[in-house]
């Protein structure tokens, strides 16, 4: 994983709380064997109409959105499925955080251990995210602030391992497997 | 000095910890369980392959397919192929994976294969105490014999095959308190959904649901799993029941359960479980079970819910409520009773062991599907299917026009093919009526196998209490 410090872009808006991982990637697409290529058929039905077209009216499809890394999003984001391919499919698109008031708990696990920075921020700053999509806004891992346009800096919750993990590039398999004396020694005792 | 009263996830969650979590680092949590299945496991083994590792704990490890495997019994039987391309090189690639890292499974035409979260518990693999993981949000049905279960992602399902652990910081806990004795027609699916219609979708983010009370205690085993299948609906990764005498006579004898001192070994641990009085939940809700009516959702996520009795809400001003209203074609303020009804399933991990075919039977005995229905019954695993034919329950479904499946998760999500066609009203008592769950463009109403068997017999949604005998 590359590490990552600060994420610099404009915001592209998807104000319906509680999008489930269901719309994010249909389980049709789900029948792959590999995380490459879903970024195609991320949000496919509300993306695309049934004979395959864009939609222009859908967010993602209008041309300021074009290139937009920070999504923002209604409460509850990420909800049902455990599919990482949600998170796949959101990388692959182009999409390298996510902000909301609330980012369901799987789904949040999945984006840290695949670099999508999951931002959890108050209902004043999502609101006026919300009302102001295409802003450029940054995220910065190192001091966990969101830097909004007008210079304010809004602070948000970050787990101190995944933090380290996401700034140093360090996948948690690595550090699992450097634990093996003591999971062996737990094993040994759980046995015995 | 007395011990700090512990809840039974707390003690579940100690027991557990290899490496206790500190402020840099989280847990590291061993896991006694691990079940994987063909959609979310492909890509942890290309992780194996890549760094050269093997399946840490294969004895610790159990494999079935359940997403894109085929119900047409020729499909399964018959030789005839999987039609979805992609779906049968998933099934494939199990086999292939599976073979290659020496992990156990029970592949398409095994007698033991089903919906992996109806086979654990019915083998007696799932047992109090354990912690169990897999690739699926619906894990937290494990819950249902007191143990710490939960889904994960791909990801997670590669560290867990390497390492048997996980890394997780401590959720919190949530006692869901139910009281009073549920009326003639009202189930554990209503109950459930009455759960996630007050605390909401994301009420339970962050917890452990602890499922308490003397309503929790009078429902069976089958009923408990349900409940605790649909705690990800409440936004928790995890739901527990303490266990009791219903749990210990249901795993008793099982062919994975402990058996003789063995078996009085861990009974005397089980006993040890459940919440010590006095512990502290971080956050606590009161249920009045008797008030309970069957439920029924009219949205698009289950906590859009209502009494079948009762009117769709009217929320003026609400964007996602109105778009939810469209894509549903309901309007709000009129009742969801005698809606109208093309399609009925009747399975998947929340209702698809056999009490729940032989209450759906209860009522389709006698009667027929409606002219225009389709209903499809699609038994959790192969082992349900076999007991349910035993008693005859295959002939009722037949027999009244519905039509008799293989087992797997089949129109829940319709990954195998399974589908709801476009703009089709849908009874399911599965999980989720998410937009295109069953199929794109889809409407999905959510709710008990009683009352799914009333609508495919009348054709419009209906009171499963107009059609109950006695």
């Amino acid at each position: 994983m590359e590490p990552i410090k600060v994420l610099r872009s404009r915001t592209a808006v998807l104000p319906m709380s509680n999008i489930d991982t269901d719309q994010i990637i249909p389980a049709r697409f789900l029948t792959t064997t590999t995380r490459e290529g879903l970024g195609q058929n991320l949000f496919a039905d509300w993306r695309y109409d049934a004979q395959g077209a864009p939609r222009a009216e859908f967010a993602l499809n209008r041309p300021e959105a074009q290139g937009c890394q920070i999504l923002v999003a209604g409460r509850n984001f990420g909800c049902g499925s455990s599919r990482e391919h949600a998170p796949w499919a959101l990388l692959d698109y182009g999409i390298r955080a996510v902000i909301s008031t609330e980012i369901a708990d799987i789904f949040r696990n999945n984006s840290l251990k695949n670099g999508l920075l999951p931002v959890v921020v108050d209902e004043k700053t999502s609101r006026w995210l919300i009302e102001n999509p295409g802003v450029e806004v940054s995220i910065d891992l190192d001091s966990t602030t969101l830097l909004l346009p007008g210079g304010e800096r809004v602070e948000f919750p970050l787990e101190a391992f995944s933090r380290y993990c996401l700034m140093n590039g360090i996948d948690e398999l690595g550090f699992l497997l450097g634990r093996m004396d003591e999971i062996k020694a737990y094993e040994q005792r759980v046995q015995s | 000095m007395s011990r700090t009263p512990q809840t039974m996830f707390e003690k579940v969650w100690d027991q557990h910890q290899v490496v206790a979590e500190t402020a840099d680092t989280p847990a590291v949590l061993y896991i006694d369980l691990h079940l994987i299945h063909e959609v979310t496991s492909p890509q942890a083994f290309s992780v194996l392959r890549a760094r050269g590792l093997p399946v840490r704990r294969t004895d610790l490890t159990l494999a079935t397919m359940d997403h894109s495997t085929p119900t047409r019994t020729e499909q399964v039987f018959g030789g005839a192929p999987i039609t979805i391309d992609s779906a049968a090189r998933q099934v494939r690639e199990l086999e292939k994976n599976c073979a290659a890292f020496g992990v156990e499974l029970f592949g398409l035409r095994s007698a033991q294969r089903g919906v992996v979260h109806i086979i654990g518990p019915d083998l007696g693999i799932t047992q109090p105490g354990k912690t169990v993981v897999c690739g699926d949000s619906h894990t937290s049905t494990h819950g249902a014999v007191g143990a710490l279960a939960f889904g994960i992602g791909t990801t997670e399902v590669g560290h867990v095959l390497a390492t048997q652990c996980l890394l997780q910081r401590k959720p919190k806990t949530f006692a869901i308190n139910v009281t009073g004795r549920l009326r003639p027609g009202v189930t554990a699916k209503d109950l459930i959904l009455g759960i996630i219609g007050k605390i909401g979708v994301s009420g339970g983010t962050g917890h452990v649901l602890e499922y308490r009370g003397e309503t929790i205690r009078a429902l069976d085993m089958d009923g408990r799993l349900t409940v605790c299948n649909m705690s990800i609906e409440a936004g928790a990764r995890a739901g527990m029941i303490a266990p009791d005498e219903t749990t210990y006579a249901y795993l008793s004898g099982r062919p994975r359960a402990p058996q003789g001192a063995d078996w009085e070994r861990a009974l005397e641990r089980w006993k040890q479980l459940p919440t010590d009085a006095g512990a502290r939940f971080d956050k606590e809700v009161d249920i009045d079970g008797a008030s309970l009516e069957p439920m029924i959702t009219y949205g698009t996520h289950p906590g859009m819910v209502v009494p079948i009795t009762g009117a769709i809400p009217v929320r003026k001003g609400d964007p996602a409520f109105e778009k939810s209203l469209a894509y549903m074609g309901f309007e709000a303020g009129e009742p969801i009773k005698d809606q109208v009804v093309n399609v009925v399933f009747v399975g998947s991990c929340t209702n698809g062991r056999l009490s729940d075919l032989r209450s759906a039977a209860s009522i389709l005995r006698g009667n027929k599907v409606a002219k225009g229905v389709q209903m499809l019954v699609v038994p959790g695993s192969q082992h349900v299917k076999q007991l349910a034919e035993a008693e005859g329950l295959d002939k009722v479904f037949i027999e009244a026009g519905a039509e008799w499946r293989e087992s797997g998760c089949s129109m829940c999500l319709g990954m195998n093919g399974d589908l709801v066609g476009k703009g089709q009203y849908s009874v399911s008592t599965s999980n989720r009526n998410f937009e295109g769950r069953q199929g794109v463009g889809a409407r999905t109403l959510l709710a008990s196998p009683l009352t799914a068997a009333a609508c495919a017999v009348r054709g419009r949604i209906t009171d499963p209490r107009e059609l109950m005998n006695g």
